[in-house]
């Protein structure tokens, strides 16, 4: 089975329905994407296929059509995405375990819409549970994020 | 007799373990030196100035040994070492270095002792001093109370400061100058004529020579790093660009996957099980039969998740009785009972005569079982062979995991290699460790094979060690306008003893101090003022929860006070401060009020506020929370917080911890509870079990103040008023008076 993460081409003997989340996990090494309850109903797993957020636990490999981009390729240490930088400006992540998906939920959703109100950003990130507590930082984070996105 | 004198006759029950009469004899055993545990493998030209810096050919390595699970201790740790060292952390490698008697944590069990927070007079002080024997003694490399600052605050930059000496000393010698004359700066010694020699050169010469141990610390006012609002967490970059490695992501080269399956009864037998179908599935290598349950090793962890759940087991029940109902039966049966009285430790004025006579107000709370459900589930990695053990895994108890590690394998201590890694959270839940010996029993199986064991989110949410329900019964009168009488009774299974227990085997006699913190120990004076602490029969096994015994005592105490406050009809926030005998939980309290711009009315239709109070782990903390009744249920619009844990040594840090406690207080007090149902908790993931959510989540003001004496932990805190300060602002909006947790079993929330 074969498919691109991060822009490397990779190939993977795996039965179609292992979810993408453990062929990047175990299979790839890729461990960005975290797991944390295996139901969709944390979003730690969260990446991107072909730009949009998906819940990795939940597609089975098989079933995958698009490009993989995990937290790794959405921006690095030397060349930060946007909302990493809102991220790291806020000093948002406490233990950090949930960050990945809570930024690849808010890319995904800020390339859709540049000019949150509280209400969506309330509506677009409810779906990635913190157990530490960093929401206040998460909407400062964003609007930051969006702000610049806008260039205000 | 003294106070004293009573005290030393008494068995302390100390956070984590007992001294009976022991002060002596920890004395003498405490006095013996521990062996810096960096100089074992020392290689040439490397020092080890403290157990806390080590300096290489490729740099400086600072020791942070309490874990971080999120809370930013390797931050704070390092800060406080590179504050006296003159070195830049972000250039440094921090590591939580190998667990080692010299780090015990010398803070973690000093409100242990049977004196309130705010009492420091010379007995109390003297107590808390004895503190550290205990936990040097009994090897306390453990992190947890809110201690990590506190234990820190100077040993940490006094290593710092021995380490910077003792490289001035050895540039001096070099150079043929007096160290008095040399200055530092990012990590370089400085001569008189400028000339800059780095550290890493200077390692072999400074491990030569006796550490320079007459040191002064620098006062606040020079620091560079330390209580600058623009510190940034060492750990940030890399948990926002996915390349932080928690224990769940490392890897050791040939390690194989597993999960386990335990009776969800815990403690429960695995009576039989049929693996025929898991043996067939792809991937698995070998199903192993484990205490309580059966594991199954296979290449992928998806894999063996897949088949440890195709494994039909038939379970005895567990050791405890099967539902909440019964359970709550149990805990509402021992309270006021004197066959379950453990302990009273506050009794004044007469509290039973004042109950005899006149209107007595009597309300009963309940809290229930809660689970730590970090993000991140329990798992570790371990190695077994014929001569060592090695573990890699996110834990608050590495020796205590070092010393079982070697009971299971029967190898030596000093063969049990225990590597911590970063948590993904934790709020208690590592300081436990049978997902550790679960996956030792594994490795056992493979010897010489790394296997990582990882529990998928129903195995950790139906094996935590939870939070233990209780039941808290009030009963007080008012008198002229006045809170007069305050009865408080909480019965609750002991906490301490249990987990120590199930840690090291060694039962722990006496009272069990967590079943009434954060209740009996308030800095209030009421005329007639008790807390009485009774032990329910042990029940379904529980651990600590951020805050521990004061999540649920703050609820009670709070509450029932604000009861009587209305009963007497004054202003909540008015009484509690009249009430208040300490200085600095006064000023919290007349600082929140002033931020909350509280005058006494209510904030406006539908609209209510509300006070609580609970000083926890020696902070004063008063949040004021104000809510609206919606026609879909109550939302909460605003948090204020005002804390007091001394000086701030990194406000920004502080603050998400404020925000993440109260967070937490909140989430928990709404929205989450475990209920038994045969042996075992219904809720086994988070769609059933989540806290609070972003659209939840009120806006939070902080404030901290620095009145108090000493310097305090801020990790826990937070939580304790956040559930009284909502059901009182409920109340304040709705007239009704919910006892009882989570609060979404009696009213909405939006």
């Amino acid at each position: 089975m074969k498919l691109t993460v991060n822009g490397t081409d990779h190939e993977v003997d795996v039965e179609p329905e292992m979810p993408l989340l453990w062929v990047l996990r175990d299979e790839l090494g890729i461990t960005g994407p975290k797991y944390g309850c295996g139901i969709a109903q944390c979003g730690a797993c969260t990446v991107h296929i072909d730009g949009e957020a998906v819940r990795s636990c939940q597609l089975e490999i098989g079933d995958l059509d698009g490009v993989v981009t995990t937290i790794e390729g959405l921006g690095t240490r030397a060349a930060l995405h946007v909302v990493q930088e809102a991220w790291i400006e806020h000093q948002v992540a406490q233990c950090g375990y949930c960050q990945s998906g809570q930024i690849m939920s808010a890319a995904s959703f800020l390339d859709t819409n540049s000019r949150p109100t509280d209400d969506d950003i309330d509506d677009a990130m409810s779906a990635n549970l913190c157990r530490c507590g960093t929401y206040p930082r998460i909407r400062a984070a964003v609007k930051s994020a969006a702000a610049k996105l806008n260039g205000t | 007799m003294s106070q004293a004198g009573k005290i030393a006759r008494r068995t302390f029950l100390i956070g984590s373990a007992t001294i009976v009469g022991g002060v002596a004899f920890g004395t003498y055993l405490a006095k013996r030196a521990i062996p810096n545990p960096l100089l074992q493998d020392l290689a040439d030209g490397e020092a080890a100035i403290t157990p806390y810096v080590k300096i290489e050919a490729n740099g400086i390595t600072l020791i942070t040994p309490r874990a971080d699970k999120g809370q930013g201790s390797y931050s704070i740790q390092a800060s406080l070492i590179a504050e006296e060292l003159d070195i830049d952390p972000v250039t440094a490698t921090i590591s939580p270095g190998m667990p080692g008697p010299a780090y015990f944590n010398s803070a973690v069990l000093q409100e242990g002792v049977p004196f309130p927070a705010y009492d420091q007079g010379a007995v109390a002080e003297t107590m808390r001093s004895f503190m550290a024997v205990p936990a040097k003694i009994f090897q306390m490399q453990v992190t947890g109370g809110s201690s990590t600052v506190p234990d820190s605050y100077i040993k940490l930059r006094m290593a710092g400061a021995v380490a910077r000496e003792t490289l001035k000393e050895a540039a001096a010698q070099r150079a043929g100058v007096s160290r008095t004359e040399l200055k530092t700066d990012a990590g370089r010694v400085i001569l008189p004529d400028g000339t800059q020699i780095s550290y890493v050169d200077l390692a072999a010469d400074a491990a030569t020579i006796d550490p320079i141990t007459d040191v002064t610390l620098r006062d606040p006012s020079e620091w560079r790093l330390l209580g600058k609002v623009n510190a940034k967490r060492l750990d940030m970059v890399a948990k926002c660009t996915g390349t932080e490695i928690y224990g769940i992501d490392y890897a050791v080269e040939g390690m194989v996957y597993a999960s386990v399956r335990a009776n969800p009864g815990i403690g429960g037998d695995l009576l039989s099980f049929n693996a025929s179908a898991a043996e067939a599935m792809r991937g698995v290598q070998k199903i192993v039969p484990i205490k309580h349950g059966v594991g199954v090793i296979a290449d992928n962890t998806w894999r063996a998740f897949q088949a440890v759940n195709a494994i039909e087991c038939e379970w005895s029940a567990g050791p405890y009785p099967a539902s909440s109902i019964e359970m709550f039966d149990i805990l509402e049966k021992a309270v006021d009972n004197e066959d379950m009285y453990d302990h009273r430790q506050r009794d004044e004025g007469d509290v039973s005569g004042a109950l005899e006579r006149g209107e007595v107000i009597e309300a009963t709370y309940r809290i229930p079982y809660l689970a730590h459900a970090p993000l991140e589930p329990m798992n570790a990695i371990a190695r077994v062979t014929n001569t060592a053990c090695e573990i890699w895994t996110g834990t608050q108890i590495p020796l205590f995991i070092r010393n079982k590690a070697a009971q299971l394998t029967g190898l030596d201590e000093e063969q049990v290699f225990v590597y911590v890694q970063p948590m993904g959270g934790s709020f208690g839940h590592k300081l436990e460790m049978t997902h550790v010996e679960q996956a030792v029993e594994l490795a056992m199986a493979v010897k010489g094979t790394p296997v990582k064991m990882t529990w998928s989110r129903e195995e950790d949410m139906t094996h935590d060690y939870p939070r233990p329900a209780a039941v808290s019964r009030g009963r007080g009168k008012v008198a002229d306008g006045k809170v007069d009488t305050f009865d408080l009774s909480v019965s609750q299974s002991a906490l301490t003893p249990n987990w120590f227990g199930r840690l090291t085997g060694t039962t722990i006699p006496g009272p069990d101090a967590t079943i009434t913190t954060g209740s009996w120990d308030q800095p209030f004076d009421i005329p007639n003022y008790r807390v009485t602490g009774y032990r329910a029969p042990d029940m379904v096994p529980v651990s600590s929860w951020r805050s521990v015994g004061a999540s649920g005592n703050g609820f009670f105490h709070d509450c029932f006070l604000d009861e009587l406050i209305h009963a007497a009809g004054v202003d909540p926030l008015a009484e509690r401060i009249r009430l208040c005998l300490d200085d600095a939980s006064r000023k919290v309290l007349e600082t929140v009020g002033d931020m909350s711009r509280w005058d006494g009315s209510t904030p406006g239709e539908n609209r209510g506020r509300g006070v609580a109070f609970c000083m926890s782990f020696g902070v004063p903390v008063a949040q004021v929370i104000e809510v609206t009744k919606t026609d879909a249920g109550i939302k909460i619009d605003k948090v204020f917080c005002v804390v007091d844990s001394g000086p701030v040594l990194d406000p920004t840090n502080f603050e998400a911890q404020v925000f993440g406690g109260v967070i937490f207080g909140l989430g928990h007090a709404m929205n989450a509870e475990l209920t038994y149902e045969n042996h075992a908790p219904q809720q086994d993931n988070f769609h059933a079990y989540e806290g609070m959510r972003l659209y939840q989540t009120p806006v939070i003001e902080v404030k901290a103040l620095s009145n108090a004496s000493k310097i305090r932990g801020i990790g826990e805190p937070g939580v304790p008023p956040a559930a009284p300060a909502l059901a009182n602002a409920i109340f304040a909006a709705t007239g009704q008076r919910i006892r009882e947790l989570p609060l979404n079993k009696h009213i909405n929330f939006v």
